[in-house]
């Protein structure tokens, strides 16, 4: 007969609350040892090149980061054009005569924004938040981080080459923000890059394509990278339904990457040459350039760069949103302590998704002119692929059920992060109606309904998992009521937003225009809302500062937590907290004898979880990590 | 409390500073039944078919579209491109000669197959610059037209992938008795997943020489 | 139904437009009643099972079926909205015209950032055309040796048609890809170099005085935003005047 209220830790019986403190000792002691004589790494090792994956998923996360709030600022500036068309970017309160001096005589003439520099903001922003900002963050800052973590592996399967993977991000990014300072400037043919416009682009085009070889090359590394190690380094007992669905959700991204990016990568070759080496893959024959017929051999097809480009840009939107949503899984089953409803399901319509994606590209070219038999095939793969979206949105809702829901930052986010998907994605459903699609095509409809499934989707997201596994990657968690204001600001101001591109799609305001459609009488009933949008779009900027602030404030300063601070059942929290870079992840490999979710498990009173490391019996063996992280579940509990 | 600190030790902490094990880089997961390398290699090429697949159709396409293409057989060089073709074949089997010999043991023999492989690589660019010398002589630029825009592009990326081939092949050699003798298993599988990017290399040969040269 | 999304959209003056509004109109219903259904519920769940007053959740959550069937359903109503309008619409889309109804036929050509307008005059054959001879009096490069171009009718940015009869566009591009489009037509084509693509539908109002817009709506450089044409739908005397007195496209070649 057990003591009462006591537990066993490896041979001895104590109080739990004992057992915790001994826990947190021992975890200390550790890390100080370690930091007193651990091997030494040099720094440049250890930090710059590093090949620790939690340090490179850092490096991503704060690289990528930064080019999130670059990409925003490049919208911020063409928010002004759209907002006031035309005038002078000095009258901008504060900072705008330091502004049009940043940007130079040659962007905004008198302060003026020419419409050559509106197209290179525009392509720069699209190119940048989803290559730069929203990829590298999804996969390459939370893939990084967790998915070793949570499958119980040391490390990545190829650390090496993971660093490598940073390394051509990295130049990828600066190459491209550098091409704004050659002749003519950045890209300037959106970040679809159509040809022939793209081929007659000015030379900041060439740096677009370099620099998304640089970055294919880095999305190709990694994501051979993830899926040897989500194969070949799962924990003992780590099968796969046992996957928690982050884990799930970052496999078929890789997948995605790995084979989608190939042919991007063909047709940048291709264009390469075209621009270059005067070939005419995407050429036709009879060109007349401004008046004077071009040279080129001609005999080539701009929409085959269309058809090469949306192969790779179609299941690029679900690398964007699916990491999202395993985020966004694992706050929710935390977060309402109960398992998810519908895990497999979720897998299923997860893998479905994936395989679908790679049919449904030329829903992005039903103006092109297809024919009858090519657009039902099309317009049918895409009704089929919002069912597994259906599916898992469903799924997650219904995991609600019978919750006991905890309003934590991060479920705030995720929680918003439904509907706001679910707008963006309902959205699509006209999209992907060919014949609906003629009014909607290339308008701000189609600007509104991705940016609902990205901005207040995939970002709120990213918001999410950074207030999830902050405590876990510093120690530290972040500050809860800043966190509240910069959730419910940011959540006002991105639908005041996006909200309105429905309407201005509607009444039929095209995309891309410089002046937001000041030309068009049929833009007149809506123009008054590109202000309303501009504003609703600075604030969002303000509504960022708490984050900003909290963020590295909390790095430094924020409240101390344990290693597992939000009583979690996955195993990243069966590690130390913030664990020590450079020497693996656990002491001792974890085994997993149960599925991710197991919360609030019925006949287990010790504690409303049960960590998937826990061993069955409840007599805990000793000395291992999954004996101490129920010894802490209990602790917890009793005091 | 500190008669419990020896057990709980062993949590987060880590006695020993050695460089992390990575499991499975030398011998196969028992349930996936492949090493880690082999995998990543396999993974790598499933890419490189979608790249390879992606110029493919796009030559398709374009040929298809053309109202009128040259015959790859009246412009391009056939004795020499059916050399290429039989040279890259027997140094694919070159390469498993060498494997082969590794897990026998003969670590001569299986230096003396990576070199002719790695010869045979030599060969193949050797005639490949012939060719390609003979093109710009006669003015045949991938500017020309776009059969030699899809021929010096596809040969070109294939050319690459060979000239890599070589690069690693090379290492492979130069490394061969210090690595051999210390990681014996290692080596072994990294001339193996050499091999299978080799064998790889040359089937894109063969689907590119019928249908660039005969064609 | 139709029109509850009217009132953001502008107005339709072809025969096609009002079935293609619909089918908007049609899917837009669904999505509200999926987003309303799905929200209220998911409203009622943030409410009810608050950890303040739900302290311990339910391991097994809910059994009911319900989304089963809620997802069969938005798969059913897919079908539905594919098979019965989207795909009948599109094959009506891109079928032409029957040469009974004697359709209006011209050829409009794009370029940065402009459009021509081909008309081929009187005897209904286009005149041949030739990317030597292109100059600015000759945008098209209409061959003035041809004498099936010596009717041709050529304008810039000016599209005109006829109530009531179709029209054929037939669409292409010297340069860039732009795209055709007629918001209150609910037309839209891209405008493709080295390809022809005809678009056709019926405007079914005259547009008066004031003649409506063709908005580009591709990314076609740095004038994109202002490439903007009108087009005026006449009467059929209105439109047989203008025809007659427009003056001849080979009369402006100069050089
Ligand atoms: C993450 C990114 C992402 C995602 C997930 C999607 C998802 C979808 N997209 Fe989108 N799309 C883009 C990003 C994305 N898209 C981008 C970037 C473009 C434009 C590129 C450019 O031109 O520059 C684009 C453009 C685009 C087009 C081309 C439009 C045009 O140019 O004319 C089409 C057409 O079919 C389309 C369709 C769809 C469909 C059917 C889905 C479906 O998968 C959606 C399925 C989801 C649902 C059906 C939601 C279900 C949810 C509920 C039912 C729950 C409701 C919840 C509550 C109320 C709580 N998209
Ligand atoms: C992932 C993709 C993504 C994301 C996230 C966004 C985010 C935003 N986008 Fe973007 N957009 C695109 C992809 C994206 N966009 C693409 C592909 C196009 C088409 C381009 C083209 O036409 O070619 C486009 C076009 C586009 C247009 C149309 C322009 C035109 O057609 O002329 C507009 C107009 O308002 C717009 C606005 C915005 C706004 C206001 C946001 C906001 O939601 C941004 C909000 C951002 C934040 C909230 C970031 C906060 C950042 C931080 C807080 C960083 C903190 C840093 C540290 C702690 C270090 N976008
Ligand atoms: Cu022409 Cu846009
Ligand atoms: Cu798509």
């Amino acid at each position: 007969m057990p003591p009462k209220r006591q537990i066993r830790v490896g041979t001895q019986w104590m109080y739990a609350r004992d057992a915790q403190r001994a826990l947190e000792e021992a975890i200390r002691v550790s890390e100080d040892e370690q930091r007193e004589h651990g091997h030494h790494v040099p720094f440049i090792r250890k930090y710059v090149f590093s090949t620790d994956h939690k340090w490179i998923g850092i490096q991503y996360a704060i690289t990528a980061l930064t080019f999130l709030l670059i990409g925003f600022s490049l919208m911020l500036l063409m928010r002004w054009q759209l907002a006031f068309p035309g005038r002078s970017m000095t009258e901008i309160p504060i900072i705008g005569s330091f502004l049009v001096k940043f940007l130079g005589q040659s962007n905004v003439p008198g302060g003026v924004m020419l419409p050559e520099f509106y197209n290179q903001l525009g392509a720069m922003h699209g190119t940048i938040m989803v290559f730069l900002a929203i990829v590298p963050l999804a996969v390459g800052a939370f893939g990084n981080y967790v998915v070793p973590l949570q499958i119980g592996a040391p490390d990545m399967a190829f650390p090496k080459l993971n660093m490598m993977s940073y390394w051509c991000y990295l130049p990828g990014g600066i190459l491209m923000l550098s091409s704004f300072f050659f002749p003519g400037g950045a890209a300037n043919s959106g970040w679809t890059s159509y040809p022939p416009l793209s081929i007659i682009a000015t030379q900041g085009q060439t740096i677009w394509i370099l620099g998304m070889v640089l970055l294919i090359t880095s999305s190709l590394l990694g994501s051979v990278n993830f899926i040897v190690t989500i194969f070949q380094l799962r924990a003992k007992g780590l099968t796969f339904m046992r996957l928690p669905f982050f884990v799930w959700a970052q496999l078929v991204t890789s997948f995605l990457l790995l084979l989608a990016f190939p042919p991007l990568e063909a047709a940048a070759i291709l264009q390469l040459m075209d621009r270059v080496a005067g070939t005419s893959f995407f050429l036709p024959s009879g060109l007349v350039i401004s008046g004077t017929p071009l040279t080129n051999a001609g005999g080539g097809n701009p929409l085959l760069w269309q058809h090469l480009f949306w192969f790779l840009a179609h299941p690029e939107v679900y690398v964007l949103i699916l990491p999202g949503m395993g985020i966004i899984s694992e706050v929710i089953a935390n977060n309402t302590r109960k398992p998810l409803w519908g895990y497999k399901s979720l897998v299923g319509a997860g893998v479905f998704l994936g395989f679908m994606s790679f049919v449904v590209w030329a829903h992005h070219m039903f103006m092109t002119g297809m024919g009858t038999v090519i657009s039902a095939f099309f317009q049918t793969t895409t009704m089929i692929i919002s069912i597994p979206s259906v599916i898992i949105l469903t799924a997650l809702i219904m995991s609600l059920w019978g919750a006991s829901i905890r309003f934590t930052v991060p479920m705030l986010f995720a929680l918003a992060f439904l509907p706001m998907f679910g707008i963006g994605g309902l959205t699509g459903l006209p999209l992907g109606l060919a014949a609906a699609d003629i009014h909607l095509h290339d308008t701000y409809y189609v600007i509104g309904h991705f940016h609902y499934v990205v901005a207040p989707g995939t970002i709120f997201a990213m918001f999410a998992g950074i207030y999830y596994w902050f405590p876990k990657a510093t120690g530290r968690q972040m500050n809860e009521k800043l966190g509240k204001i910069h959730f419910w600001l940011s959540l006002i101001c991105i639908n005041c937003v996006f909200m309105p591109m429905f309407y201005q799609g509607l009444a039929g305001v095209s995309r891309r225009l410089y002046d937001g459609g000041a030309q068009y009488a049929h833009a007149k009933p809506v123009i008054w809302s590109n202000l309303f949008i501009s504003s609703a779009a600075w604030l969002l900027l303000v509504a960022q500062i708490p984050f900003i602030f909290n963020f590295f404030y909390s790095i430094f300063k924020g409240q101390r937590v344990g290693a597992n601070h939000w009583q979690a059942t996955t195993l990243e929290w069966a590690a130390a907290t913030s664990p020590p870079l450079a020497h693996g992840n656990f002491a001792v490999a974890p085994v997993v004898y149960r599925g991710p979710y197991e919360y609030s498990v019925p006949g287990y009173e010790a504690a409303d979880y049960l960590p998937q490391n826990v061993p069955d019996e409840p007599a805990l063996p000793p000395a291992t990590g999954g004996g101490m992280l129920g010894a802490a579940a209990v602790a917890q509990k009793e005091s | 409390m500190t008669a419990h600190a020896e057990p709980l030790h062993a949590v987060g902490g880590h006695e020993e500073h050695h460089e992390i094990e990575i499991p499975y880089t030398v011998h196969a997961r028992p349930d996936t039944g492949v090493y880690n390398g082999k995998l990543g290699i396999w993974l790598f090429l499933a890419s490189e078919v979608m790249l390879f697949g992606a110029l493919f159709s796009t030559l398709i396409l374009l040929r298809t579209s053309a109202p009128t293409w040259p015959r790859g057989f009246e412009e391009l060089n056939i004795p020499l491109a059916t050399i290429n073709t039989f040279n890259l074949i027997a140094s694919s089997v070159t390469v498993v000669m060498a494997w082969a010999n590794l897990r026998l043991g003969k670590l001569k023999r299986a230096k003396l197959f990576l070199g002719i492989t790695l010869l045979c690589g030599f060969i193949f660019m050797g005639i490949k610059a012939v060719e390609y010398g003979t093109k710009f002589q006669h003015h045949h630029y991938p500017s020309t037209n776009n059969f030699f825009a899809t021929y010096f592009v596809m040969t070109g990326l294939h050319g690459l992938h060979v000239l890599g081939g070589m690069v690693v092949f090379t290492y492979l050699l130069l490394t061969a008795d210090k690595w051999y003798e210390k990681h014996r298993d290692q080596y072994t599988n990294r001339v193996e997943i050499t091999g299978l990017y080799w064998h790889f290399v040359d089937l894109v040969w063969i689907f590119l020489f019928p249908t660039l040269y005969l064609l | 139904m139709r029109n509850f999304l009217a009132k953001y959209m502008p107005p339709d003056y072809s025969a096609h437009g009002p079935a293609l509004d619909q089918l908007n109109a049609v899917v837009h219903t669904l999505m509200l009643i999926l987003f309303v259904i799905w929200g209220l519920l998911f409203a009622y769940m943030l409410w009810r099972f608050r950890a303040s007053k739900q302290p311990k959740a339910v391991y097994h959550g809910t059994h009911s079926h319900l989304s089963t069937y809620a997802e069969a359903g938005v798969a059913v109503v897919e079908v539905i909205l594919l098979v019965g309008f989207s795909i009948p619409l599109w094959y009506r889309w891109t079928q032409r015209p029957e040469p009974a109804k004697n359709p209006i036929e011209v050829r409009l050509v794009a370029e940065q950032f402009a459009w021509n307008v081909h008309y081929p005059g009187p005897d209904g054959v286009f005149g041949k055309m030739n990317v030597k001879l292109v100059s600015s009096s000759n945008p098209l490069g209409l061959d003035p040796n041809d004498p099936t171009a010596k009717d041709d009718v050529v304008t810039l940015n000016q599209l005109h048609m006829q109530v009531n009869r179709p029209i054929i566009v037939r669409i292409t591009s010297k340069d860039v890809i732009h795209s055709f489009s007629l918001p209150y037509m609910r037309v839209k084509q891209d405008a493709l170099p080295g390809m022809e693509v005809p678009v056709h539908f019926t405007p079914i109002k005259t547009s008066g005085t004031e003649p409506w817009e063709i908005a580009c709506a591709q990314l076609c450089g740095l004038g994109h935003y202002r490439m903007r044409g009108q087009y005026h739908v006449h009467t059929k005397a209105d439109f047989d005047k203008w025809y007659a007195s427009e003056p001849r496209a080979v009369a402006n070649i100069s050089g």
